[in-house]
């Protein structure tokens, strides 16, 4: 399990940094898999504290197993877990049947931007992958958003060696993406390897299905698959040529490279 | 796909660069494709896309994800693909050609182990093939094949395929850059991409897909000597962390380590870790890791440890070959931050050397700028002493970025330690340190007790600007609060330490200025605020002022300049007083310095507290 200790050290280093540079940090939890990852890998960078908020942009669609789960963690792991919520959209309304741009945009994005703003964070630590879709492959480790949060992908900083943008104007702010080298079977090698908690959402409780990827209800499916295991997972993986998001209903046409562009994860 | 089922035992991290238009995106596309790595519907997917826009099908668009790449036919960031192929997972990064995105394709090759550049058989080797092959170099990626595309264009004739060769050989020489192998393709129909063309016989070397088996994975740095920058200092517990990875060698539990510049040393206590058990004891290089030592010395971020054999360089200058790639040209005389591994400090470019064409690597000198996508070879100038090495020893700790305002703009390689004027005093203080014998009570201890940390506070200035007035007025000051000053007046040392000096030798501010130095040295180690002015060197205080900061390093000092009228201060002062000085109001400022600088304990109970760690 070389390969994964080559991918903790770096990810490890990449958390020290941000940790170092940034005065007002949090991290995005969804409490997905690569996210919970990334809270370990937290808990390994700072030797079992994870010293900044955990931040959750809830959009009330989140599948009900997914909220229990996220309290009881941060409870035993003594996380200073902050929930933000878009709740003029919501009071307005906003649902994935006006639109999943829409949606998505309304409830996570501009969720997201406004607990940025709220609590004036300079640096968000995510867990984006680089092999999840064709923007987040273009990503910096350390990636800044200028004042509305938006990403100017055209322009993006020179990343040099472990050398990472780290000063940055007032007003803007940098997303941190530890998890860009990371593939989906490492994801799950290294809750296997780790030994770390995850939802069980994510195997085949006797029905054949179970979730590849979590997100809201309405828009997120099961997938045929009846791995029961984390072992089961990985083998499924290693054979299967379907998309990870192939279940996420945003990664539809160009819909991702639109979300990302305004500030989406 | 077989190959997929496999479980990877490494990473290996690729870069595809050359000129723009050469096929580098056409290339990795047909490599997914060839290989059955695609994901199922990815294919068919941009396909449709291609047909609904009424464009011809590209393998490119595969990996050019944004509308605009597709658009223009470019690829403007490098994307990161994965890809696994015979037990092994590789991270291949598609790096733009076009010269308008050179950053971003130095983005790409500075995290690769090995790289394939493209030359486009027809229109042959191009500005952008040279200046990649010269900054693959430049960046530290030393194995590389290269890949000719576009065979098809030539009617797979060989001696289109040798002529290239031939040039592009001759150009990498220069620099004594070998590839591994040079490899002829066409990467629209396949040959030897995945699978061997039938169309070249007279090509009997490895295809593309057989290369990346060849090349190696980075021998690990472990046998080097240590190599281990301090990242952070954490302290969430008890326990006091020393954070960092290693770059180069490894260490143990009991090792004795050095802290450059520093000098400090300390035995490694533990490596601490979390959820392993048990709990190691050794860390190797490319490990990211935290210790604690034996006892509790202060060091900071940018401090590099090692083994005492094997210290790194330190000093304040050293000549490198830069590329700048920011917005605004590289000015001589600017101020820029320097970062080393994790050291920070300002610097400036004190000499540009020469401008380095990489087209036919021809030497422009006497340009006093460095503009964008240029390289050049130049001499940097750090405003406090750094730890570095040099890049042909130490690649980590000897490869450098300059951040121009709030952007990385440049990075670069030491290629030249310079010696500057406190080199030898710097080496004296060195082995001072080293064979310093120690009591039972440590630098904490004595902080405890006397409620503040032991610093020099160094007043320079011209004859009779009051310095001795308010040197006075500050130790009277320090000691009716409690605190334990000296002054240390030049004078006393005169008629006493250097008594044995003839008067030409009292006449040299060198020896007279090192001997002050040295007992300056002395009074810290007994836990002193020492008070002191240059006023025995007389017009010679700036030659003086650098001899002592380098003997009584790391001590902080506190550096107050006095003048009549306004002049240039010397280098790192901290407050300047110039006109008549209000003294109450001057012993305050120097007071809220010690404050801030974390010399002074704040009195929190019955127990003097430090807000910050020297």
């Amino acid at each position: 399990m070389k390969h994964l200790r080559q991918l903790e050290d770096q990810s490890v280093y990449i958390l020290r940094e941000a940790y170092k540079n940034f005065d007002n940090l949090g991290m995005l939890w969804s409490m997905g898999k690569d996210s919970t990852v990334l809270l370990w890998l937290a808990r390994k960078a700072f030797f079992g504290q994870v010293p900044f908020p955990l931040l959750h942009v809830d959009t009330s669609y989140k599948i009900p197993a997914m909220i229990e789960y996220r309290d009881r963690i941060a409870r035993e792991w003594r996380l200073d877990l902050v929930v933000g919520q878009n709740k003029e959209a919501l009071a307005a309304g906003m649902n994935h049947t006006l639109g999943r741009v829409a949606c998505c945009t309304a409830l996570k994005t501009n969720g997201l931007k406004q607990l940025i703003e709220q609590k004036g964070y300079t640096g968000i630590i995510l867990g984006v992958r680089a092999d999840e879709e064709g923007t987040r492959a273009k990503e910096r480790y350390f990636s800044p958003r200028d004042k509305h949060g938006d990403w100017d992908f055209r322009d993006q900083p020179p990343e040099l060696w472990d050398q990472f943008k780290t000063t940055f104007p007032p007003g803007t702010h940098i997303r941190i993406h530890p998890l860009l080298d990371w593939t989906e079977i490492n994801i799950w090698e290294y809750i296997k390897y780790e030994n770390i908690p995850f939802m069980d959402l994510y195997l085949d409780k006797g029905d054949g299905t179970r979730y590849r990827s979590l997100g809201c209800a309405p828009c997120t499916t099961p997938i045929k698959s009846t791995a029961k295991t984390v072992d089961e997972i990985i083998a499924e993986l290693r054979q299967t040529t379907v998309a990870e998001r192939a279940g996420r209903a945003q990664d539809e046409g160009r819909g991702m490279e639109l979300l990302r562009k305004d500030g989406y994860m | 796909m077989d190959n997929q089922t496999q479980k990877p035992s490494e990473n290996l991290n690729i870069v595809i660069v050359g000129h723009v238009d050469h096929g580098k995106s056409t290339l990795l596309g047909r490599l997914y494709a060839d290989t059955g790595s695609l994901p199922d519907g990815k294919l068919e997917k941009v396909q449709a896309i291609c047909r609904q826009q009424g464009k011809e099908f590209e393998y490119a668009f595969l990996f050019d994800a944004f509308l605009e790449e597709q658009e223009q036919g470019i690829t403007i960031d490098t994307a990161r693909t994965f890809f696994g192929w015979k037990g092994r997972q590789y991270i291949i990064i598609d790096a733009p050609g076009h010269k308008e995105f050179l950053k971003n394709m130095i983005s790409g090759a500075a995290r690769a182990e090995a790289a394939l550049l493209l030359i486009d058989a027809l229109e042959g080797v191009k500005e952008q093939s040279k200046k990649h092959g010269y900054l693959l170099s430049l960046l530290g990626v030393r194995q590389f094949a290269v890949v000719v595309n576009k065979m098809d264009l030539v009617g797979y004739r060989q001696d289109v395929f040798d002529g290239i060769e031939k040039e592009y050989r001759e150009f990498l020489g220069q620099f004594k850059a070998v590839p591994e192998r040079i490899i002829p393709v066409s990467a629209k129909l396949g040959d030897n991409i995945a699978n061997r063309s039938t169309a070249m016989p007279w090509y009997t070397g490895p295809t593309v897909l057989d290369t990346l088996s060849l090349f190696k994975k980075e021998a690990a740095r472990s046998e080097q000597p240590l190599r281990f920058p301090v990242q952070d200092v954490y302290k969430f517990d008890a326990r006091r962390i020393i954070a960092g990875r290693i770059t180069a060698g490894k260490l143990k539990v009991g090792d004795h380590l050095v802290f450059s510049p520093s000098n400090k040393r300390a035995n490694v206590r533990s490596v601490e870790a979390f959820n392993i058990d048990p709990p190691p004891t050794e860390g190797y290089a490319g490990q990211s890791i935290g210790i604690t030592l034996d006892e509790q010395i202060f060091v900071e971020r940018g401090e590099i440890a090692t083994h005492q054999k094997h210290l790194p360089s330190v000093s304040t200058a050293f000549r490198a070959n830069l590329f700048w790639l920011g917005k605004r040209p590289l000015e001589r005389g600017r101020k820029y931050q320097l970062r080393v591994a994790n050291k920070e400090v300002d610097c400036e470019v004190a000499t540009i050397h020469r401008i380095i064409d990489t087209m036919d690597l021809a030497q422009q000198q006497g340009s006093m700028t460095v503009n964008k996508n240029q390289v050049a070879e130049l001499t940097l100038r750090t405003k406090t002493p750094v730890a570095f090495d040099l890049s042909a020893s130490f690649e980590a700790t000897g490869r450098f970025v300059l951040v121009d305002e709030n952007d990385i703009a440049g990075g670069g390689i030491v290629t030249e330690l310079i010696h500057d004027d406190q080199e030898f005093l710097r080496e004296e203080a060195r082995r001072r340190d080293f064979a310093w014998v120690k009591g039972e009570v440590g630098v904490e201890d004595r902080a405890r007790q006397y409620g503040h940390r032991a610093a020099i506070v160094l007043f320079t200035g011209g004859r009779h600007t009051g310095k001795s007035l308010l040197a006075r007025q500050l130790e009277g000051r320090l000691v009716a609060d409690g605190r334990h000053a000296y002054l240390l007046d030049g004078e006393n040392l005169r008629r006493g330490l250097d008594a044995d000096l003839t008067d030409e030798e009292r006449g040299q501010t060198d020896e007279m200025a090192r001997r002050y130095g040295e007992v300056a040295r002395l009074l810290i180690d007994t836990g002193l605020i020492v008070v002191s002015t240059t006023n025995p060197f007389g017009v010679h205080y700036k030659e003086a002022v650098q001899a002592i900061r380098t003997l009584v390093h790391p001590a902080p000092v506190i550096a107050v300049h006095m003048s009549k009228t306004s002049e240039e201060p010397p280098p790192n002062t901290d407050i300047v007083l110039s006109g008549p000085t209000d003294l109450d109001h001057a012993t305050k400022q120097i007071m809220d310095e010690l404050k801030s600088r974390g010399v002074l304990a704040e009195a929190i109970g019955a127990k003097p507290t430090f807000q910050y760690s020297i």
